[in-house]
This record gives C-alpha cells, structure tokens and sequence, in this order.
C-alpha cells in the first residue's frame, strides 16, 4: 500500500512525512516526525495527553487522521516556548508544582495555550470547564487550576507593562 | 497551611524549590517508555482471551507465521511453569495463559511484527480453540459450594478445620480482642450495615509500555515505566527462569502508577520475542487492555457491626470482609481486615476477612490497598453513631482516638501517631467551623495506612565543583526526587540545585525494592542522608588534611568545614572537593539498608456536598484534608499527593466501577464510560499538612502517598446522607443509585 505524502508547518518548521491513510496525526507525529511530546493515554479522543493545536483550533491528535494534516499549521508542547524562554504557563506550571508524573503536561499545556489565546482573563471555572478534557489522575487538578490562572495574571502584567 | 509540633527548622528541608525534573516535563523531552525507539525496532502485540473462562483446547499460529512483517510468535506453551509453591508462580500465569483462561483480556498469545498494525493483524490471525467454562463474577456468590471453580488447587487457608474440597476462598484472616458478647451487651447502641463496592482501577494515563532488547550473549536490557525496576528485573528472570544477572532494566520516567506498577505485565512476552526475532521489541498497551488485564483494586462485600455507650464509647466492633482479588488470590481481605477500626481504640472485637478469586483480571496494588473499603464501612456507621447519639462526628472520633502506646488491632502498640492532631486541626478548621451552605450536606471521616519501610540504596558522589549527584534506586513517581535532593542538601549545606538527583538503573545503584507503600522518601532517603553523613566525615578528615590537623579539631556544619581553634578559614564543600584530587582522590558514598520504623499515616477530611434532587448528582462543593506527613520536605508535593489522594477517593465514591456484562465481558474499558474525574468536577481541594515527625527518620518523614484516598469514600456517604437523609451502602453513589434513594426514601435515619 503506497504511503500519503504530507507537509505542514509543526511549530514553526515546515515539515514533510510519509503516513498510511489510516494513520493518527498523533503516530504520525510521533513515529514519522519524532516529536514524542504528545502522548497516548487512550487513543479515543478521552484524556487529552494528546493534544494539539491545529489550525488555531485545539485538537486531540489521535482523532485526526495524518493525511488530513496536510497544509495545515501544528504547534505541539515542543512548540509552546520561544526558544529558551519558556511561556508563562510552563514557568507557572513549574512553579505551581502543577505536575506529578508529568505525562498528561503536554496536553495540559496545550490545552491551556488554547484556552488563554482566546480568553487571556478566564475564572476558574472558565478553566476547569477548558481543561475537562484533559485528565490528570496524579494531581486532582488544584495546582494545575491554579498555575493557569497565574499564568493568565503573569501575561496580562506582561501585556500591560 | 500547616500545623507543625516541635520540629527543628531547616534551611532547605519544608521549602519548594522546582523540581529537578521539571524542565523536561514541561517542554515534552521526558522520556517515557513508549517513547523509546531504536534502531530495527518491532512492535509487539498480545492476543488476549475473549472468554471470561474457558479451556486452551488448541492454538494454531501458522497462518500468523505467514503474515507479512512477522518476526516471532510466542504462546503459553514457550513458558515453563514454576513450583507451585514459588512466590511468583501467578504472576507467570497471569502473563501468559497456559491451560485456561481465567478472564477476558487473559494474555493467550503474542507476536513481533515490523509494524504496529502487522503486529495487531498477526494476532487476531492466531486460532485459538476454547472450550469455554462456567465463569463467577460475584463474591458472594463465588463464595458459595458449587460454584464454578478457577483453580482446583485452591483449599481455603486459615480454617478451624482442614478443608476437603477446592474452592474460590483462598484464605481466611482473623483478628480478636476482648470479649466481643460483653461488649455488645454492655452497649447502649449497637448500628450495623453490608457495604458493597465495585473494582476500581488505578487509571494512571501512561499505559504499561516497555521495550526489551535481547542480544546474542544472551542477556537482555529493558526500558520500561514501573514504580520498581528491580522487581521487574526479578519477575522477568522468574517467568523467563533466567538469572537476574542476565537483565538490566532502566527506568523511564513513568506516567503514574498509584500501586498499579508495582508488579509486571509485558516485559518477559517482550524480552522472548525480542530473543527469539533478534530484534528490540516495544510493547505498549492500549486503554482498553489496561483496564481489561491490568489490576484494579478489589470489589468488596463487608458488614460491620459497632457497640457503643451512651457517651460514645465504642467498645464492640463484628467485621466481616470479602475482597475479590480477580483471577488469583492476593492479600487484600488481610489488610482490609487490618485496617477495618484502626482508627478506633475498641476493647471488643472480632475481625474476619475472606480472599476470593473471581474471573475478573487479577489486583493490584491501589493507593492503601484495601482500606478504602474498610473505612466506607466503619465511618458510615460512626457517623451513624454519631447522630444518634446527638454527638459532634469529630468530638466521638477524639472520644475514641488511639494514641502511642494503645495497641492497635492487627497486633503491635501504636508508635507516635497523629490522628488526634488530623482530628484536631479539622475542627479548628475554618472550613469545619463554617456551617455548610443551605441545602448542602457535610460529612467527616477519617482513615489510616500503615506505610512502610523496605530495602533502599542510595549513592552520593561529590563532584570537582562542589556540586552533588545523588543517584537512588526509586522511581520518581509524584516529585521524590526534590525530595531526595532536599535532604541531601540539607545535610551537605550546599543549595538543593547544586544537587542532580538521579533515579540509576539495576546495574549502577544498589538493590532498592519498589516506590510502594509510601515509601521512597521515608526509606531512600534514609539511605541519601546515611550517605551524606558518611561523606560529611570523608569531608572533616580531607579538611584536617588540608590543614594538617586532627580531623577531632575539624567541624562540618552550614555546608562547610571549621576548625575548631579557629586557626583556619573555613573551607567550603567546593574548596575541599576542588583539592580533593591531591588529598585523596574522589568523593563518594553509597548507603545501603532496610528502613525500620516507618511512621504510620492518617488522614482526616471533611466535605461539603449538594445533591441535585431531579437528577442524584452529588456535586462536591467544598474540601479539606489533613494529613500527618511527619515533616513534609517539599509542601509542595506533599499538598499534591493529598490532593491527588483525596480525588482519586472521590472518583471512587461518586462515579467509577468496572461493569461487566452477564458473561464477564468488561462494558465500559475506556476513559469515556469509567469515567474518572475531571477538572470541572471539582472544587480546589484545601490542605492542612500536619507534621507530627516520625522518631525512626533523621527528619521525621512518614510518607505520605497513600492514606488520603482512604477518607473520601465515606466522608462522601457521610455527607450525601446528611444532605438527603439516605444512607447508601454501595458505590458509587452515581446519579442513578441517588436518585433512586432519594425516590424511594431510604432514609432510614440511619
């Protein structure tokens, strides 16, 4: 069975791969990009560890076919920091202790990237209802909730100053 | 917050700094084990039984053999099978079925394949011929003569008499005290219940993955995610009947475990395949065979019975416990039975426990195995007590709170405890002394875990600049290694990121057993600070050479060397290491050791909740635990593993059960129908850190993991009652079961 051809732009880097058509954006991303931030915890679109951006839009890689990535632009958790300077929320997350086993942190992240470039000011149930679809069994989701709202704190002082 | 009894202050221990591991976290380099590739790689995938019971008649793997990419196939037949009096007899079998099936997702076959899809397509080619069997799924009825067997070399432990005939109770525990008649004869209430619960699973995010790399001489290293990788090196060498020596496993970062790691489930299907294709091998599993073949905690059938005076003495307690442990037996019935009134000095009792083996997949560990179930029993019926005698929930537990000295009920006399702390620190609570708001109802309860000591092994070197490297043998699984460094740093005197703490593989630290019972801060790092204080002695005697003094005259304190007639400068930890080359060469220290004394652990909660009286939601609105930690090194973590306790308990209580259809297939293997919680399900989950230290540790850690999920179950009973007058004996107490209390009135008044 002949392979698909995809290009795309993944956190900035235009980036070519070869996939079955069957295949998910997020084995994709990891077996032919080798961008092992995104993380399978289901495999069904339930816990979020493997979430992207896509398009603007956040996504659960795993319900997203390769080939349907072709042309589009793709920021993953490796993507999230200028460089060296890490975002707010990955500073806050750090110093929040917002994580525990850290396997479900890059879809946190994601997640909450998502959530504060739309809403740069949410309340805390603003950001428990954005992040329901990322499930954290180590953490009970307190200082995850609470680093995302320092962070959004962090960026408007930011912003303002 | 926390409350704090006598402890010394520290320059480093009790502070936050970030974590050590942290930065990889963040920006997705951590390496967990299904990110692991290398070179030739085949992807491994196992055949797994359909039936919940039923008989190998024949596996025919040739038209697998002929399948494109397929490189090995192995079957239970390659196994060999242990005596059966050897520890680690079912764990093979649980791998790797031989002549029966004993639940659905039994592992019956598995194949290497070039790729994931040619491994998965081999598998499903393989025919396997059943026959299948009369299955039992219910404790109870499991219990009963008659009912279908799993094992026929089961004789119920622990009888009056010998038994005569197999059967699905592999042991009986019992614990007494006292005289259990007179105490409910001298009672002026007595309350009872049977409460039922469901198994639950772990549900850690990171599925088990591993992947095995077997080389021509013979010997093989493994990657993989567990919470122990000497016990994975030891249970692949007893399944493969290989010599330890022959495996090396290294730890990848692991994704959470909470107990469910602690024992193996692909690494030896991994490390044949891999010797028998010649190639690395990666086995990952997917959601659906973790919940269908890796442990949940057991379901349970207790009914307990309390006897209490008029003032709220309780002097009389009748448990009796069922625990199914799955496919084989384990120890969960015991240590239920253990648990079941140890927060409750009872002159009076009788404690009898039943393991039973159900065709389910087989248990693991869960956060305080076991007594979860225990305390949903006895803390629904304190409460009760409580009421009834018009008695504040808190003020009976103070009533009847064991302190040092009191003997505990499984046997030895409570060391230095902190219940009475945990019970005092939630009354005086601004969340306790509020009253909850309109239409809310509020519960208590309190629970208890042993903690544990173990073997641990830790190596300390001192590197030319004065900085540290500290490598243990305990996976980091929820932040212990800013712990280890904290301590390290503590007792070195230079700063907590001056130290690299290190998790090492088998070959390159000591014999360390598996992060479990709440341990690794207890234990391993009494092996970093035995380990610094031999290297603060290495320390003084380089300095006294420095100085061509006694090493009597030389002082190690605030990370750097005095000399005690004051006739020198003191020379800093980096100032000796830079020298050391021309005063002795390297500076290193490992300690190895079994900790003793571990601090055992309580925890006390209390929780607002509302109940929709259309729907029977339960929407918990308002949290708080306290927990003895000893003394919490990183708050930080200390305040997560409560917090990440306490939901899991809510979980558990509220909304998570394995279903299983009438022929024992699982309804519900996936994140989206055993639903755990998520963040819009709660509220912030406030913590009081009680610090009580622990005498047995050189800073008073206990260990904190485990004993927060224990309180929640009944905590939330305690409160769905008093917010609608229905005591329910089962969980969870999903909208369904609620609402139909709520329609039919159950409310007993308790």
């Amino acid at each position: 069975m002949s392979r698909t051809h995809v290009s795309c732009n993944i956190n900035g880097d235009d980036v070519e791969f070869l996939c079955d058509a069957g295949e998910s954006l997020l084995d994709a991303l990891r077996d032919e990009v080798r961008l092992m931030g995104a993380k399978e915890g289901c495999g069904t679109g339930d816990c979020g560890a493997c979430s992207i951006i896509l398009d603007g839009r956040l996504q659960c890689s795993c319900l997203v076919f390769a080939p349907e990535a072709d042309g589009a632009t793709i920021v993953t958790v490796e993507g999230i920091a200028d460089g060296d300077h890490l975002h707010p929320l990955q500073e806050c997350f750090l110093e929040g202790a917002a994580l525990q086993c850290g396997v479900c942190t890059p879809g946190f992240l994601v997640a909450a990237k998502a959530l504060l470039d739309r809403n740069p000011d949410p309340t805390e149930t603003e950001v428990r209802y954005a992040l329901a679809g990322n499930l954290c069994r180590c953490t009970g989701y307190d200082k995850i909730i609470r680093s995302v709202l320092v962070a959004a704190d962090r960026m408007k002082e930011e912003v303002a100053g | 917050m926390t409350i704090t009894e006598q402890r010394p202050s520290y320059r480093y221990v009790g502070t936050r700094p970030v974590r050590h591991d942290g930065l990889d976290k963040v920006v997705g380099k951590a390496r967990y084990a299904a990110d692991l590739v290398l070179p030739g790689m085949l992807y491994g995938h196992i055949l797994r039984s359909p039936h919940a019971h039923a008989r190998i008649v024949a596996i025919d793997t040739s038209a697998a053999e002929a399948m494109p990419g397929v490189r090995a196939i192995i079957t239970g037949a390659d196994f060999g099978d242990l005596p059966a009096d050897d520890p680690e007899r079912n764990m093979t079998l649980n791998l790797m079925a031989r002549d029966k099936v004993l639940y659905e997702g039994h592992a019956v076959a598995a194949v290497a394949a070039a790729t994931r899809r040619q491994a998965k397509d081999a598998a499903e080619a393989i025919a396997v011929t059943y026959e299948v069997l009369p299955h039992t799924l219910d404790i109870l009825a499991a219990m009963e003569p008659g009912a279908p067997l799993l094992h026929e070399d089961i004789f119920t432990t622990g009888l009056d008499s010998e038994p005569t005939e197999p059967s699905n109770v592999a042991n009986r525990t019992c614990y007494e005290r006292g005289d259990i008649e007179k105490g409910f004869a001298e009672s002026d209430i007595v309350v009872e219940g049977e409460f039922v619960t469901k198994p639950i699973h772990q549900g850690y995010i990171e599925p088990h993955a591993c992947v095995a790399d077997t080389g021509q001489d013979g010997k093989t290293v493994i990657w993989c995610s567990s919470q122990g990788h000497f016990r994975v090196r030891s249970q692949t060498a007893a399944m493969l009947g290989w010599d330890t020596s022959r495996i090396k496993v290294i730890p990848a970062e692991i994704g959470g475990g909470f107990g469910g790691k602690t024992t193996i489930y692909l690494e030896p299907l991994a490390v044949e395949l891999s010797a028998r294709s010649g190639r690395p091998v990666k086995m990952v599993m997917s959601r659906d065979e973790v919940f269908r073949a890796t442990g949940p905690t057991p379901g349970s059938v207790i009914r307990v019975k309390l006897g209490a005076t008029g003032d709220g003495r309780i002097i009389a307690a009748k448990a009796w416990l069922a625990y199914e442990s799955g496919a084989f037996p384990g120890v969960w019935a015991m240590l239920g039975c253990m648990c079941v009134v140890a927060p409750y000095n009872v002159e009076n009792f009788v404690i009898e426990g039943y393991e039973v083996v159900v065709n389910k997949p087989v248990n693991a560990a869960y956060r305080a195995p076991s007594a979860p179930m225990a305390a949903f029993a006895t803390d629904t019926l304190v409460d009760e007590i409580a009421q009834r005698l018009d008695i504040d929930p808190i003020d009976l537990r103070l009533l009847n709170c064991p302190s040092a000295g009191d003997q505990a009920p499984y046997g030895p006399k409570w060391p230095l405890i902190g219940l009475r702390e945990c019970l005092e620190a939630i009354r005086d609570s601004e969340h306790y002394r509020s009253e909850p708001a309109p239409g809310h109802g509020r519960g208590v309860a309190s629970g208890f875990w042993f903690n544990i000591g173990e073997a641990s092994s830790a190596t300390v070197n001192l590197n030319e600049n004065g900085t540290a490297t500290v490598v243990t043998g305990s996976p980091d699984i929820g932040g212990s290694r800013a712990s280890m460094a904290l301590m390290a740093a503590e007792e070195l005197g230079i700063d907590v990121h001056a130290i690299q703490p290190v998790v090492g593989d088998t070959e390159v630290v000591g014999f360390t057993d598996v992060t479990e019972g709440s341990r690794a801060t207890f234990a391993t790092g009494m092996a970093v600070v035995e380990a610094c204080r031999d290297l603060k002695g290495q320390l003084r005697g380089r300095a006294a050479r420095m100085w061509e003094c006694e090493v009597d005259d030389v002082e190690w304190a605030d990370g750097q060397a005095t000399h005690s007639g004051g006739e020198h400068e003191p020379l800093a930890l980096a100032d000796i290491t830079a020298e050391a080359g021309r005063t002795g060469g390297p500076l290193g220290a490992t300690a190895s050791l079994n900790a003793r004394g571990a601090g055992p652990a309580f925890s006390v909660q209390v929780v607002d909740v509302s109940v929709d009286e259309e729907t029977g939601r339960v929407t918990v609105e308002r949290y708080t635990t306290a927990q003895d930690a000893g003394t919490a090194i990183h708050p930080d973590y200390v305040e997560g593993q409560m917090q990440g306790g306490v939901v899991q308990g809510i979980g558990w209580a509220l909304n998570e059960e394995y279903i299983h259809d009438a022929d024992g297939i699982m309804e519900n293997p996936g994140f989206l129908d055993y639903r755990i919680p998520v963040a819009s399900d709660l509220p912030m989950i406030e913590t009081i850190i009680v610090e009580v230290p622990n005498p047995n540790h050189p800073y008073g850690v206990r260990g904190v993991g485990e004993v927060g999920i224990v309180p929640p179950l009944p905590a939330l009973a305690n409160a769905v009652y008093d917010a609608t007058g229905s005591r329910i004996r089962e969980l969870p107490l999903s909208p369904p079961r609620v609402l139909e209390a709520i329609m039919s009135g159950n409310g007993d008044g308790g």
